[in-house]
């Protein structure tokens, strides 16, 4: 591809590739690397266009995920922002199945607070408060994250274009309104056969998870789009993903919304 | 290490709190200590504080959740004395110039209402033995030099014990799910960790089962009374003077920690 210029490249050709490259599980490098001209508009653009595409192979949209919601991964990647993704009917893991690692590369966990949205919630001048006051229910969740870039090497523009590392996701029997939980203080233990690999609670989720769900409304109205009702929203994760290898057991235990063990494949 | 030795760098550890300054590890000079010589040397400081008029009032356990393991490259917990001086009041400045390289850690205290004599003591046991519980600040601390520590250096240098700062809530146990309880860490303001009581040793209960057996194992009690904190649930935190640290503690309330300005 070195020979490739600017005008062969396009939001397309970016979506092409990287729907491919999820289909045949095979991982790829960076692909701004290959093409600088691939900034963060073009990406949003390319994981739209992979969402229509995908939309007309049959697959119905379920909602959002947000990615880069705590400040060391911002750090880590060097903005000051989260992103966010699609989420359709082909990427919801019914309860109780074990990981699909024949659709995957290579599958790493992270435990969530999501949302299942009672009304539709349009940006901009979304707060925190006001987003809340949309989410008709609480779930745990477990986003199996996956990269199409070898070694989940990758700028941000290509993470975006990438449909935020989206996977499949995975929510807990008990929902709940979000007026009972204190969700800065919501728990969540997560392990990895049986050992506890890591702790935290909503708060790392910057701040609230609430402010996830306005920055979504927010940044989706910049593109002309809302978060509609009935829509669940996986609002980022809580610690850093574990990887998930074949055989293992990964567990999210949650203070007042769950449990959710899922096996490894 | 010899008895002397072991004296020797007692004396060594003593002297970095009094003037101020760390020391280097205790490994540097005896690359052959071992887990007992190191406890060694802890009794030796306690004994010499408890001369001075100072007293045990509790243990904490070190080491205990994944996150300090893997920050200190280490697979177990260890325990330290608590004696009454290194007990603070929250929202009051605690003295700057008392520490060295401060760390601030969001835990659980135990507050014993009955003895608990390992070995052999069980979750059931230490249940009992809990008379309540408390939001609480450690600070931790080393006399060791940029906390380039080995587990020896640490258990020797009374598990990197500072201060302890206990917030005003009394729970009992039974209005608690230990380890799902979340807790929030602030510092000056800013959220800078997260955590849940099972990041300690899977539950904080089991911390203090691990305490009561391995210091029963030694022929001590811990005391009704006395407090044990049983391991940080988030990561350690850097503390300046001046600093202000605040954990929010579901169920428990909140602890302010400020620690004072600059002293010469």
């Amino acid at each position: 591809m070195s020979s490739s210029t600017d005008q062969e490249w396009s939001a397309g050709r970016v979506a092409t590739i990287l729907l491919e490259a999820e289909d045949t599980t095979s991982a790829r490098g960076s692909i701004q690397a290959e093409w600088p001209g691939l900034d963060l508009a073009t990406a949003y653009a390319a994981q739209d266009d992979a969402l229509a595409r995908r939309v007309a192979r049959g697959e119905t949209v379920t909602g959002l995920k947000l990615g880069l919601t705590s400040r060391a991964k911002q750090r880590q990647m060097g903005v000051d922002a989260p992103s966010v993704a699609w989420l359709t009917d082909a990427m919801a893991l019914p309860a109780g199945d074990p990981v699909p690692r024949s659709r995957l590369i290579h599958p790493r966990a992270e435990p969530e607070i999501v949302f299942v949205m009672k009304r539709r919630l349009a940006g901009p001048g979304v707060t925190a408060t006001s987003a809340m006051a949309a989410v008709g229910h609480v779930y745990a969740g477990i986003e199996i994250i996956d990269s199409r870039y070898s070694g989940f090497t990758f700028t941000l523009a290509d993470a975006v274009a990438d449909n935020n590392s989206s996977g499949v996701y995975v929510t807990g029997a008990v929902g709940l309104p979000p007026e009972s939980l204190d969700l800065a203080l919501e728990a969540c233990l997560l392990e990895v056969d049986g050992q506890v690999m890591d702790s935290a609670t909503g708060a790392a989720v910057l701040g609230h998870p609430g402010e996830a769900l306005a920055f979504a409304a927010n940044t989706l109205a910049e593109r002309g789009l809302a978060i509609e009702a009935g829509w669940t929203v996986l609002t980022g994760g809580m610690t850093d993903a574990v990887p998930v290898a074949p055989g293992s057991r990964v567990a999210a235990h949650f203070t007042h919304l769950g449990s959710i063990t899922l096996a490894g494949g | 290490m010899n008895v002397d030795d072991v004296a020797e760098t007692a004396t060594r550890l003593l002297a970095a709190y009094e003037a101020g300054s760390p020391t280097h590890p205790v490994i540097a000079d005896h690359p052959d200590a071992t887990l007992t010589d190191a406890y060694a040397i802890q009794q030796a400081q306690v004994e010499e504080w408890t001369r001075r008029s100072d007293s045990v009032r509790g243990h904490k356990v070190g080491l205990a959740s994944r996150a300090i393991q893997r920050q200190m490259n280490v697979g177990q917990p260890d325990f330290g004395h608590l004696t009454q001086s290194m007990f603070h009041l929250e929202n009051e400045p605690v003295p700057s110039a008392t520490y060295l390289q401060p760390r601030i850690e969001p835990e659980v205290a135990f507050v014993l209402g009955r003895p608990l004599k390992g070995p052999g003591v069980t979750v059931a046991d230490a249940v009992r033995a809990v008379e309540f519980v408390l939001p609480a600040l450690e600070i931790v601390d080393s006399r060791i030099s940029d906390w380039k520590i080995s587990i020896v250096d640490t258990v020797a240098d009374n598990a990197s014990s500072g201060g302890v700062i206990l917030g005003s809530r009394p729970v009992p146990l039974a209005e608690l799910d230990l380890r799902l309880v979340g807790c929030t860490l602030h510092r000056n303001g800013e959220l800078v960790e997260t955590g849940a009581g099972g990041a300690v040793l899977g539950s904080p209960l089991n911390s203090l089962v691990w305490l009561a057996n391995t210091v029963g194992a030694l022929g001590v009690t811990l005391e009704p009374g006395h407090v044990v904190l049983p391991g940080s649930m988030t990561k350690a935190v850097p503390l300046a003077p001046g600093d202000t640290a605040v954990t929010t503690i579901a169920g428990l309330g909140t602890v302010t920690a400020l620690l004072g300005p600059e002293e010469d």
